[in-house]
């Protein structure tokens, strides 16, 4: 996020409101992105567990990630049982 | 009342019916705090006083609690307001008007107990509102104006009142005091509009970098500058209500002085006794005091030198390797290039080392004396043994 308020804007001593994260897409720190194969997929939610960032959301038990977010850690395709998850160069 | 610097302040923090108190005991500060804590053990004030291990905890604990909204109250001298160093930007940055007192002493080491002026001065660029007391009286009426200055919604800044170690925090004074409900009325209770709430979250001191750092030092500035303003107008409000005339420079026989000795603190007193002397002798001299350090009172300061044919300033603060100390500085940039007046630094009293009416006397004579040669010279040490 980058802000181009001046000074006069800002709200005074960098305080921030409660919910403004959403607004923080951290999905621009990521060098690489994970990739589901929904063909080896078990359905098993290990990956929507683990995820430390909230990214993978499911629709019942099928899961996708929400590129926003996602920073690239690679936890998901660490702890998926049947290695669907496959991390992948970012392109720039 | 007959009461020390320390308890005149203490007695100020009382009627300003704050909320939390936390410090850590060190001399010559102690007895503030100790009779502080006697306040609240006895009830006579309804406020918590937290115990702590290091004054750095002392000004964390005291930055919590301004953030729930609590008016907050801490004090210290030398190691102990270098113990808290990291905290102390942090305070300002937070934009809390956390009021802290400062008895002054030297800086270790070697270890000296005594009075001087480089705990205080060091600290003057890290966005809190300075203010120095010269006496028990002043200590006392600062330490009320300190909470209207902070709280003022324009400027919300720590402030920080000094008082010299030993020969104001320990010596009994007479205090004319305020009533209880005058001071009530005064200050009122403090309304912050952004504050930990559980209703309303909010983050404090979260991350702000390239992007936007600058712009809140930036606002820092502001607030600094306004709290000029804001001083000003509750020197003149204080006066009303006590009786007693504040201003940001005191001067003294000013008006017509040839050689004006500046210095802050309880020397400013010996300095007028010394120009009452002079001018016994024929010797036009006057005296400005520092009652305001930041916001500097850069108009103040030119008004009152602009005339003078020399200007001797006492510094009770070494800048180690510096053409000059902070007080010469701070007036030079005051009268820079709008009034041609030599300035010649004194560093005196380190350590607690007497600074007699003849040493200032010397210092005067020898300024003006520069001043008709045209010399230049650099920091001279009146006191120190050659």
């Amino acid at each position: 996020m980058s802000s181009t308020k001046s000074w006069k804007e800002l709200e005074m001593a960098a305080v921030l409101r409660a919910g403004t994260s959403l607004e923080f897409k951290t999905g621009n720190w990521r060098s690489e992105k994970p990739v589901i194969d929904y063909a080896k997929c078990i359905d098993c939610l290990i990956c929507w567990t683990f995820c430390p960032d909230s990214s993978i959301k499911r629709n019942g038990t099928k899961v996708s990630i929400n590129y926003d977010y996602c920073k690239g850690c690679g936890i998901c395709a660490n702890e998926c049982p049947v290695k669907c998850i496959s991390m992948q160069k970012e392109e720039v | 009342m007959g009461v020390t610097g320390n308890d005149a302040i203490a007695y100020a923090v009382k009627q300003a019916k704050v909320d939390f108190i936390s410090a850590y005991p060190i001399t010559p500060q102690t007895f503030t705090v100790e009779t502080l804590s006697r306040y609240v053990a006895n009830g006579e004030i309804d406020a918590k006083s937290m115990n702590v291990e290091s004054e750095h905890s002392a000004l964390s604990a005291v930055i919590g609690a301004a953030l729930t909204g609590a008016r907050t109250f801490t004090a210290t001298s030398s190691q102990g307001l270098v113990l808290m160093y990291e905290e102390l930007p942090v305070a300002s940055g937070l934009r809390l008007p956390i009021v802290m007192s400062l008895s002054t002493r030297a800086l270790s080491a070697p270890i000296n107990i005594h009075n001087d002026h480089s705990d205080f001065l060091v600290a003057r660029d890290l966005g809190w509102v300075m203010l120095y007391a010269e006496d028990a009286q002043e200590a006392y009426d600062m330490t009320l104006m300190a909470y209207r200055i902070a709280e003022n919604e324009s400027v919300l800044l720590p402030a920080m009142i000094g008082i010299d170690g030993f020969i104001i925090s320990h010596a009994i004074q007479g205090v004319r005091v305020l009533e209880d409900k005058e001071v009530a009325d005064y200050l009122g209770i403090r309304d912050a509009r952004l504050k930990v709430n559980i209703d309303e979250p909010i983050s404090f001191g979260p991350l702000a970098l390239t992007d936007t750092y600058f712009e809140f030092k930036r606002q820092q500035h502001e607030a600094m500058t306004n709290a000029y303003g804001v001083v000003m107008r509750t020197f003149e409000e204080y006066s009303r209500l006590s009786g007693r005339s504040y201003s940001p420079v005191k001067n003294y026989m000013t008006e017509d002085a040839d050689v004006i000795i500046a210095a802050m603190g309880s020397t400013v007193g010996t300095a007028r006794e010394t120009a009452r002397i002079l001018r016994k002798e024929g010797l036009k001299a006057g005296v400005m005091g520092f009652s305001l350090l930041r916001p500097l009172p850069a108009e103040e300061i030119y008004e009152t030198v602009k005339n003078a044919k020399a200007v001797a300033v006492l510094e009770k603060f070494l800048s180690y390797g510096a053409v000059a100390g902070p007080h010469y500085l701070d007036i030079l940039s005051a009268i820079y290039r709008r009034a041609e007046v030599p300035l010649y630094d004194f560093v005196y009293g380190l350590g607690g080392r007497e600074m007699t009416k003849e040493m200032i006397a010397h210092a005067a004579k020898k300024s003006l004396a520069d001043a008709k040669e045209g010399v230049r010279v650099g920091v001279r040490f009146p006191g120190v043994r050659d």
